[in-house]
């Protein structure tokens, strides 16, 4: 952090702000990633500027099936894939899809404002907006001349 | 009885061509047998009830779904487990399908497809004389 650039030819540089959140943000977000697991749901995260989405594919789940939870900066999906309805006397010939309980614990680079978390769910597909909380944010300290 | 026409291995990546980036996966399927009706229940989170195809063209049964891309905009990648693309899967039909009785019904990015046999093509009891 304690590194001083001067621009090339004097010149201020007007995307050394961009680039330096730039940084900052990989930094934070470094070494973050999740490993896909047998009989779990396959998830995607997504990264902004102070949030952090996830997604994940839920076929055949409806609402009621899903249970979020977020505490600091944990967040887990848990619930159960429906059984099909067979009606009585099936025989089955392939059976591919999940089934079972699933349950899902993933450490996000950051803490998240619990009241400020967005779940949508359509076409077997959750989406999850998920924000830092305020006072967490890194913020600008203003220097003042004496 | 289904019988999948290529056999491919599940999620496998396909190109489809014309689009550069496309890509296209094998549904996970379900397939089970009850009452002399073959159900199909196969996976495909992403797409919406309106862009799902399924066709039946002799014994040849076609499925497939167009995805919705579904990435949050002004975000970028930080891990991925699962990539979005459609879905197609072909098998073919062993027995005669009542076509006019097939049942086919989407939720929740699964399709569930009923397809009865055909009358003709119940087993038949077939009477010996004793002579």
């Amino acid at each position: 952090m304690l590194q001083t650039s001067f621009a090339p030819y004097g010149m201020p540089d007007p995307f050394a702000d961009m680039r330096r959140m730039q940084r900052d943000m990989n930094r934070m977000f470094a070494g973050f990633g999740t490993a896909p697991r047998d009989g779990q749901p396959a998830i995607n995260f997504w990264a902004g500027q102070d949030s952090i989405v996830l997604t994940a594919e839920l076929p055949g789940l409806s609402q009621d099936d899903i249970e979020l939870t977020v505490k600091d900066g944990i967040v887990t999906l848990s619930g159960h894939y429906p059984e099909p309805q067979t009606g009585e006397e099936a025989t089955w010939h392939r059976r591919e899809r999940l089934q079972g309980r699933f349950s899902r614990s993933i450490e996000l680079p950051f803490r998240i404002a619990p009241d400020r978390v967005e779940a949508r769910f359509t076409n077997g597909v959750l989406t999850v907006e998920m924000q830092r909380p305020e006072e967490d944010k890194p913020k600008r300290i203003e220097i003042k001349s004496s | 009885m289904a019988q999948e026409v290529a056999r491919q291995e599940k999620r496998e990546m396909t190109e489809t061509g014309k689009d550069r980036m496309a890509m296209s996966f094998t549904p996970a399927v379900d397939i089970f047998e009850t009452n002399g009706t073959t159900v199909i229940m196969a996976d495909m989170p992403g797409v919406a009830p309106e862009d799902v195809d399924v066709t039946l063209e002799r014994q040849v049964l076609t499925l497939q779904g167009k995805v919705r891309p579904h990435a949050p905009e002004g975000y970028r990648r930080l891990s991925t487990e699962y990539r979005e693309g459609d879905y197609v899967r072909v098998f073919t039909l062993s027995d005669e399908v009542d076509q006019s009785k097939i049942k086919a019904e989407f939720k929740h990015g699964v399709l569930r497809l009923e397809l009865p046999r055909a009358p003709e093509a119940k087993p038949k009891k077939i009477k010996v004389r004793a002579n």
